[in-house]
């Protein structure tokens, strides 16, 4: 039983990678996926197919890969100088961008079209019309789903670990290769990290919800 | 267009203004994909002998070794995650609370870990010859457990007046389940049940961390031995081949699920193919992520 406390320091060095991890690709995901969103519900044609090129392309595409991708591909192009951790970063944020744009446009595309034909009506301009009447009842829609997102994204973290950076999932194999320990135990302590993250980030969406909830 | 929330039908002033920043985003666009393939000949990408050896049928068997080996992982996963998943289902559904309780549990918990902790331990613990294994039972209790929550909402989008109507007639739970619930659900679980199959293709590349041969392993190998030219590694010509059939096999499954989502779609009879739990529907067309 004394796995966490032979080894904490280990421990909280490994949560606190995969909390930063999930936070800074999350904030990457959450910024480049409503960018690609406007692409794709932009009127112009070019930006439409560069959009859904980007998510058919990152959603029929392997995490792992992906991963490949960011640590021996860009550093090949000439990206030198980045580490592992940014590099994981750049390859679960860019993938998790792909889910969060679909969640964001199907957001959208929930709002019924009378509610901006309504206010278009009254005379709101097109930058009040979206940002009055049409982003705040998507963002409602879209929250819980990206809320789930990012909890798989926090799960996708693990994969990381095998590509040098230390977080949760390295931390189990480091001590799994110990031999001195119970690998059942060492997964049970790994689980309640793992189980800690996830209880935050829907505790955190559930509080969001509920602030923004408005009877409809 | 012409249904968008977002804008009315452009005049032809806003109809200039599109064109406008049409041609501006062309450019950009343009000039980034220009850009990326400089970037990959000034690199020292497109040197032909860093490609010579997708040539040799040597190279082919070996890649299409990894890639049997890796649809035959798929193809186990798969129809294990299914069967467990109607296992789980059915338990859920169960008329006896310690039986929901349990599957409840299992399911609760497989979902929450992440899927490469449970082969980590799998593989240390249990099957530590065996990578094979090791990853097909950890595809297997991941996607059945959610294939179990696929299951169950559909059974449960059946409008109840079916299974009240079905009982009123006499039919056992069994027979109401089998021959009035399951045959509704099915159509619009399908959707669903193969998009979740998609994600158990995708994650086969797991196997990879564990050092299983599969199809990216086989890649990396590929691309490790091949000498380097004029000291430029094959790295990319490997993710470029290896990820245009991760691309080709995950896009045919997920467009085999819009073809049977959009033919669900067209009939009038059965249930409507939307999903009953409350944000489900935007998650079925936001695709599911792992």
């Amino acid at each position: 039983m004394n796995v966490l406390s032979d080894n904490f320091a280990m421990f909280r060095e490994g949560f606190l990678g995969t909390v930063e991890l999930t936070a800074l690709s999350a904030l990457l995901a959450l910024v480049l996926g409503t960018l690609i969103a406007a692409f794709r519900v932009s009127p112009v044609p070019a930006l439409r197919v560069f959009g859904t090129a980007w998510v058919t392309l990152l959603r029929n595409t392997p995490l792992v890969l992906l991963f490949l991708v960011a640590t021996l591909g860009l550093p090949a192009l000439g990206l030198k100088g980045w580490d592992s951790f940014w590099l994981a970063v750049m390859a679960l944020g860019c993938y998790t961008s792909a889910f969060v744009c679909e969640a964001i446009r199907s957001g959208i595309n929930t709002v019924p079209v009378g509610q901006a034909e309504a206010a278009r009506s009254i005379g709101m301009t097109f930058s009040q019309t979206l940002g009055q009447i049409v982003l705040p009842q998507a963002t409602r829609t879209a929250i819980p789903p990206i809320g789930s997102l990012m909890i798989a994204l926090a799960k996708n973290t693990a994969i990381a670990s095998g590509f040098n950076v230390t977080e949760l999932g390295s931390v189990q194999k480091t001590l799994n290769a110990d031999a001195g320990y119970d690998i059942y135990v060492i997964f049970a302590w790994i689980a309640v990290c793992y189980i800690i993250i996830t209880f935050a980030i829907s505790g955190l969406f559930r509080l969001l919800e509920n602030r923004l909830a408005v009877a409809r | 267009m012409s249904a968008s929330v977002l804008y009315d039908v452009p005049g032809p002033k806003a109809r200039v203004r599109n064109r406008i920043y049409g041609a501006l985003s062309t450019v950009a666009l343009l000039g980034l994909l220009a850009f990326i393939v400089y970037k990959l000949d000034d690199t020292g990408q497109f040197q032909a002998e860093l490609w010579d050896d997708y040539e040799y049928s040597n190279t082919h068997e070996r890649i299409l070794d990894g890639l049997l080996t890796t649809l035959k992982t798929f193809a186990i996963a798969a129809v294990l995650s299914v069967a467990l998943g109607a296992v789980l289902a059915a338990a859920r559904l169960s008329d006896h609370r310690p039986v929901r309780w349990l599957a409840t549990a299992v399911v609760e918990f497989f979902r929450a870990m992440p899927l490469l902790i449970m082969i980590f331990l799998l593989f240390a613990a249990v099957f530590t010859s065996d990578p094979m294994w090791a990853l097909v039972i950890g595809l297997t209790l991941y996607n059945g457990s959610v294939q179990a929550e696929i299951f169950r909402s559909g059974i449960n989008a059946v409008s109840k007046g079916q299974g009240e109507a079905a009982y009123a007639l006499g039919l056992r739970k069994t027979q109401v389940m089998t021959s009035v619930l399951i045959p509704q659900a099915v159509r619009s679980m399908l959707p669903s049940i193969i998009s979740q199959l998609v994600v158990t293709l995708k994650d086969t590349s797991l196997g990879f961390i564990i050092l299983y041969e599969e199809l990216l392993f086989v890649g990396r190998a590929f691309a490790q031995q091949t000498e380097p030219v004029n000291g430029v590694y094959a790295f990319i010509p490997m993710v470029i081949v290896f990820g245009s059939i991760y691309i080709l096999l995950c896009l045919a499954l997920s467009s085999l699920a819009t073809w049977v989502e959009r033919r669900t779609k067209r009939s009038r009879k059965g249930a409507p193919p939307a999903m009953p739990v409350n944000n489900a529907a935007l998650a079925s067309e936001a695709g599911q992520i792992g």
